[in-house]
C-alpha cells in the first residue's frame, strides 16, 4: 500500500477495496511510529484528519468523487488551513491558528483529499536543509545523520518515507526540487503564476510558487491539476484555460516515445561544483533519455553564476518588506514586557525569528535603504533579465533543459550551518530558474556513492518553457517507465 | 562596501529587530560574508538594460469597487495578543 501510486490509490478506493478511513489510519499510524524520529510534520490533528477521511468515503459512497477524493496527503506548513496551527516553521506563528484557508487547501479539501498535518520546513522557507526550523531539523529517510534539504525538508522526508500519499511544497529558490534530489522523489515547481499564492505564507513574492512533490510525475500530474487554476485573490494567478497535465502520459509508451525531443545541457551545470559521483549519475540518465528517441543539444546559460548574488539581493529585499507585518500586534508572537511601541516592535521581533529569517531581513533592509537601491536592487533587476533572455536563447535550440537538481547529494546535518554562503551554493542550478519564472522538476534519477560509502539519491533536473509542464510530465514519465528509481524505497522505513 | 558595527545597529533599527551588542559582532561578519558574494553583480555592465521585476509582463487587474469580504473582526481578533472593545491594544503613543 505505502508504494502504491495514486492512481493505484484511488482505484482502490474507488473499487471500495480500502476505505479512506483505512487509507488514512494507516498513514497515521506510520506517523505515529516514525514521526518522532524523522520530525517530518510539526502539526498532527487526528481528529480533524479522520473527519475528513469520514467526509471523503461518504462522497465515495455516493458517487461524488475525483482521482484525488480520500487520498491521505502532507501540507508545508506555509499554506494557511482554517483552525489548524500554521507556523511556517517560526516561534513568531507558534500559537498563530489560522482563520481561512489557503487557495491550495481549499482546491485539496474540494477534490475531497484528506489532510494528514502540516509538515516542517525551514523558517519562513529560509534554508536549504531545514536545519533553521524553530520545531527543529528533519532526518532524511535515507541517512538519518543527514539533512532532507530545504525548505520543504518536511513535506520530503513524508513522502521519502511513505507518510503520506503525496505532499505540497513551495520554491522559492529550489525548495521543492533540491530536496526532491536529496530524498529521491519527483518534485515540480510549475511556471509563476500558475498556483496562486493566496494564503501561502510569504516569502519573497515575485519568486514564491506551490508544487506537488510525490513519489512520481504521474502523481504529480495529478496533485497539479488540482492545484492549478486561476484565482483572483492572487494578483499575480495567471488568467489560462485548465488543463489536464495526464492527458499525454499514455502515450509516452513503446518504442522511442521521445523521438525528435531535444534536450538542451547547458555547460554550466557541468562546470566546477558538481560533484563527480552525481554528474556520472546524470550523463547516465541522459543516455537512458538518448535511447527513448532524444536528441542532445549543448547550450549555454552564461549568466548562471550571477543566479545567486542575484537572488540574495532580492529574495531578502522582498522578505523583509514581506516580513514587516510581523509586530507583535495583531497576530503572531508579542514579547512579554516592554517600555514603549518601538520597543515592543524590536523585541518581539528579536525573540520571534530565528538567526537567519533576520540576517536575510536585515541583508533586505540594507540594499533598500537609501543610497544603496540603484547599486543593489536596481542591479540585481537589470541582472535578472540578463538570466532571463538566457532562457529565451536557450530554448531556440532545445524542447527542455537538463542537469542536475543539486551539486551534490545530501549532507550531514550542521555541516554546512555555520556558513551562511556554503549553504546558499546548494541552489546553483535551481534559482535561475524561480528569476526567469519558467517551471522546473525534479526526477529520481539513481543513487551515488558518499565518500563514507552510502548510497544517496541523486535528482535529475528538466526545465520547461513557460507553461510547458505538461510535456515535462510527459518526459519525466517515459523516463519512470524505463527505470525503476522513483519506486525504490529507504530501508528501515518499511 | 565593508560594513561596521554601527551599520548593523542602523539597519537592525530600521528593520525594528533588536541586536545587542554580542550578537552584532557576529551579525556583522555573517552579513558582510553574505554582501561579498552579492558585490559579484558589480563586474557586470548593465547600461540600458531595463530592470525586471517580475518574471510575468502583466498589468493589474482591476475590479469593480464593490463590497467583496464580510467583516470577520471578532474573529480575526481571537488570534491577536491584546485587544479591547475591538480594538488592537498597543503601548501609548500619545502623551
Amino acid at each position: 500500500m505505502i508504494n502504491s501510486s495514486l492512481k493505484q490509490l484511488g482505484q482502490q478506493l474507488a473499487g471500495k477495496q480500502v476505505s479512506s478511513v483505512e487509507l488514512t489510519q494507516a498513514y497515521l499510524q506510520r506517523m505515529a511510529q516514525l514521526n518522532p524520529t524523522i520530525n517530518a510534520y510539526v502539526t498532527i490533528d487526528e481528529d480533524k484528519t479522520l473527519a475528513q477521511a469520514k467526509a471523503a468515503d461518504a462522497r465515495i459512497a455516493a458517487g461524488d468523487f475525483g482521482p484525488l477524493t480520500g487520498i491521505p496527503l502532507a501540507q508545508k506548513d506555509i499554506f494557511c488551513a482554517k483552525g489548524w496551527r500554521t507556523t511556517c516553521s517560526s516561534k513568531m506563528l507558534e500559537n498563530f491558528i489560522s482563520p481561512y484557508d489557503a487557495h491550495v487547501i481549499s482546491q485539496f479539501d474540494a477534490a475531497g483529499a484528506v489532510n494528514l498535518g502540516k509538515t516542517n520546513m525551514d523558517e519562513f522557507a529560509m534554508g536549504s536543509s531545514n536545519e533553521t526550523s524553530y520545531f527543529g531539523g528533519v532526518k532524511n529517510p535515507w541517512d538519518f545523520d543527514r539533512v532532507p534539504g530545504g525548505s520543504s525538508g518536511g513535506s520530503a522526508a513524508a513522502v521519502a518515507a511513505r507518510l503520506c500519499a503525496a505532499a505540497t511544497g513551495t520554491d522559492t529558490g529550489g525548495s521543492i526540487r533540491q530536496p526532491a534530489s536529496l530524498c529521491g522523489f519527483t518534485g515540480l515547481k510549475p511556471t509563476y503564476g500558475l498556483v496562486s499564492r493566496y494564503g501561502m505564507i510569504a516569502f519573497a513574492s515575485s519568486l514564491d510558487q506551490a508544487g506537488p512533490m510525490a513519489k512520481s510525475a504521474e502523481d504529480c500530474a495529478l496533485m497539479l491539476n488540482v492545484m492549478a487554476g486561476f484565482d483572483e485573490r492572487d494578483s499575480t494567478s495567471v488568467n489560462r484555460e485548465k488543463e489536464d497535465y495526464t492527458r499525454g502520459l499514455a502515450a509516452m509508451q513503446g518504442e522511442q516515445p521521445l523521438k525528435g525531443l531535444r534536450i538542451g545541457l547547458p555547460k554550466e551545470y557541468f562546470a566546477e561544483g558538481l560533484n563527480a559521483e552525481v554528474a556520472k549519475v546524470i550523463e547516465t540518465a541522459i543516455a537512458e533519455y538518448k535511447k527513448l528517441g532524444a536528441e542532445i543539444v549543448d547550450i549555454s546559460l552564461p549568466n548562471n553564476n550571477l543566479s545567486i548574488p542575484v537572488y540574495y539581493v532580492l529574495a531578502p529585499a522582498e522578505a523583509s518588506s514581506n516580513l514587516s507585518r510581523y509586530d507583535g500586534v495583531r497576530y503572531g508572537h508579542r514579547a512579554a514586557e516592554y517600555n514603549d511601541l518601538l520597543d515592543m516592535y524590536m523585541k518581539s521581533r528579536a525573540e520571534g525569528f530565528g538567526a537567519e529569517v533576520k540576517r536575510r531581513i536585515l541583508i533586505g533592509t540594507y540594499v533598500l535603504s537609501a543610497g544603496y537601491y540603484d547599486a543593489y536592487y536596481l542591479k540585481a533587476q537589470q541582472i535578472r533579465r540578463l538570466i532571463a533572455q538566457d532562457f529565451v536563447e536557450a530554448f531556440k535550440h532545445c524542447d527542455v533543459i537538463m542537469g542536475p537538481a543539486a551539486p551534490s547529494t545530501a549532507f550531514k546535518a550542521g555541516e554546512k550551518t555555520s556558513d551562511p554562503v556554503a549553504m546558499y551554493l546548494e541552489d546553483l542550478y535551481t534559482i535561475a530558474v524561480n528569476l526567469a519564472g519558467l517551471p522546473g522538476m525534479s526526477i529520481p534519477a539513481g543513487f551515488a556513492q558518499s565518500s563514507d560509502g552510502k548510497a544517496l539519491p541523486v535528482g535529475l533536473q528538466l526545465i520547461g518553457n513557460y507553461f510547458d509542464e505538461a510535456r515535462m510530465l510527459e518526459i519525466g514519465h517515459a523516463y519512470q517507465q524505463v527505470t525503476d528509481w522513483h519506486t525504490r524505497m529507504p530501508e528501515g522505513i518499511a | 562596501m565593508a560594513l561596521n558595527l554601527d551599520d548593523i545597529k542602523r539597519i537592525a533599527h530600521l528593520a525594528r529587530i533588536q541586536v545587542s551588542d554580542s550578537e552584532a559582532q557576529e551579525t556583522l561578519t555573517k552579513l558582510s560574508g553574505i554582501l561579498g558574494l552579492i558585490e559579484q553583480m558589480q563586474a557586470v555592465d548593465t547600461t540600458g538594460i531595463t530592470p525586471m521585476s517580475h518574471s510575468q509582463d502583466v498589468t493589474q487587474r482591476l475590479r469593480e469597487d464593490v463590497v467583496t469580504k464580510t467583516n470577520q473582526r471578532e474573529l480575526f481578533q481571537s488570534i491577536a495578543p491584546a485587544t479591547q472593545d475591538g480594538l488592537y491594544l498597543v503601548p501609548k503613543v500619545i502623551e
